[in-house]
């Protein structure tokens, strides 16, 4: 069990903090009676002074500046939350359950359910007739109805853009 | 840790319309996320440039701040974004081991070290050179976890996994640099 990555894991954990009480009382008596663990145990935490005590790279003198520079040609943009109007999501989210639902009722109301005794299909798949269904004059309307809502979606995101555009200016 | 109002007090000033005291954030922040830039791209000016990116971004996008998490938690996470995205852009490679420039830096400040006495100070750089010689994964949680003042929690919030992912690849890394300062500084870490 003792393996050294095994030992350095647990010793990680120790230098760390985030050891148990029962396994932290554990590390402290291997800590004072077992000498390989006592020199594992310095040499890590040496490591984990060092990299506590490592420095950050400095940008340039001038990069607050430059910074300012940049952001004054900017206006703060408007919370996400305020433009994607939850109620756009659930209409687009009804639209497409209304229609799923509208299909399956259809489709179940073609079933020949007198004879599901028969191994065979109750639909015979070869005298489906599509062109019925984008004959009928409520499919058109569904279809006008589609068309509309992703003219809206389009106008909205243009909008957008636009808006952003004119922020940025 | 900073003096003086909080990063929120600071930011409600900002987000009033008071767009100069944005600089004080910069300020404060400025070093991390340079360093962080550093870790994935080798050239300062390009560090410099997503840096810049990142202060914009988030200045932009400042009213997306719920305050929810830390402000720098919140920023790492633009930063961590903005360099991955430069990278993927830029195509540019991470530095790793089997760099041959990197041997060559490392070399050169091994034999830096040899001729001079150890001290505190040099054994930080030697720490500094030996994270450059990481993966900018590898870099890049070291730095959150020792210079970023973020939990395990907040380091998975930024990268995008759960805390234990997090202290797993943080053993990884920390291994990998023990292995780094063995194999490249070997008389330094005779010395620790």
């Amino acid at each position: 069990m003792n393996t050294q990555q095994n030992i350095e894991e647990r010793l990680w954990r120790y230098i760390d903090g985030h050891c148990g009480g029962e396994e932290k009382s554990t590390i402290e008596q291997l800590l004072q009676s077992n000498v390989e663990w006592q020199h594992k145990h310095r040499q890590l935490l040496e490591i984990h002074e060092l990299l506590q005590s490592s420095e950050l790279e400095e940008p340039s003198l001038r990069f607050t500046r430059n910074v300012m520079e940049e952001i004054a040609k900017y206006q703060i943009a408007p919370a996400t939350k305020t433009y994607i109007n939850k109620w756009i999501i659930y209409g687009i989210s009804a639209f497409f359950v209304t229609m799923i639902v509208g299909f399956l009722v259809y489709g179940l109301g073609q079933i020949d359910w007198a004879s599901s005794g028969d191994t065979n299909l109750p639909i015979d798949l070869s005298k489906f007739d599509l062109s019925k269904f984008f004959n009928n004059t409520y499919v058109n309307i569904f279809m006008m109805v589609n068309v509309v809502l992703g003219l809206m979606l389009l106008d909205r995101y243009l909008s957008k853009k636009r808006d952003e555009r004119t922020a940025s200016q | 840790m900073h003096t003086g109002p909080s990063d929120n007090e600071v930011l409600s000033r900002v987000l009033q319309g008071d767009q100069q005291a944005y600089a004080e954030i910069v300020k404060r922040y400025q070093s991390f996320v340079f360093t962080i830039a550093l870790r994935y791209v080798p050239s300062r000016e390009d560090a410099e440039e997503i840096s810049q990116d990142c202060f914009v971004k988030a200045y932009r996008s400042l009213s997306d701040f719920r305050g929810e998490s830390k402000f720098s938690t919140w920023l790492y996470t633009i930063v961590t974004t903005t360099c991955i995205t430069f990278l993927r852009k830029k195509r540019l490679e991470t530095q790793s081991l089997d760099n041959e420039k990197v041997f060559e830096a490392a070399d050169s400040v091994d034999s830096g070290f040899r001729a001079n006495q150890v001290e505190q100070k040099s054994k930080i750089t030697m720490v500094n050179r030996a994270i450059a010689l990481l993966s900018a994964d590898d870099a890049h949680i070291i730095t959150l976890f020792y210079k970023g003042e973020q939990s395990l929690e907040e380091i998975g919030q930024i990268l995008g996994i759960e805390s234990n992912t997090v202290k797993v690849r943080l053993h990884r890394a920390r291994q990998r640099l023990k292995e780094k300062m063995e194999k490249h500084f070997t008389a330094e870490v005779s010395d620790l």
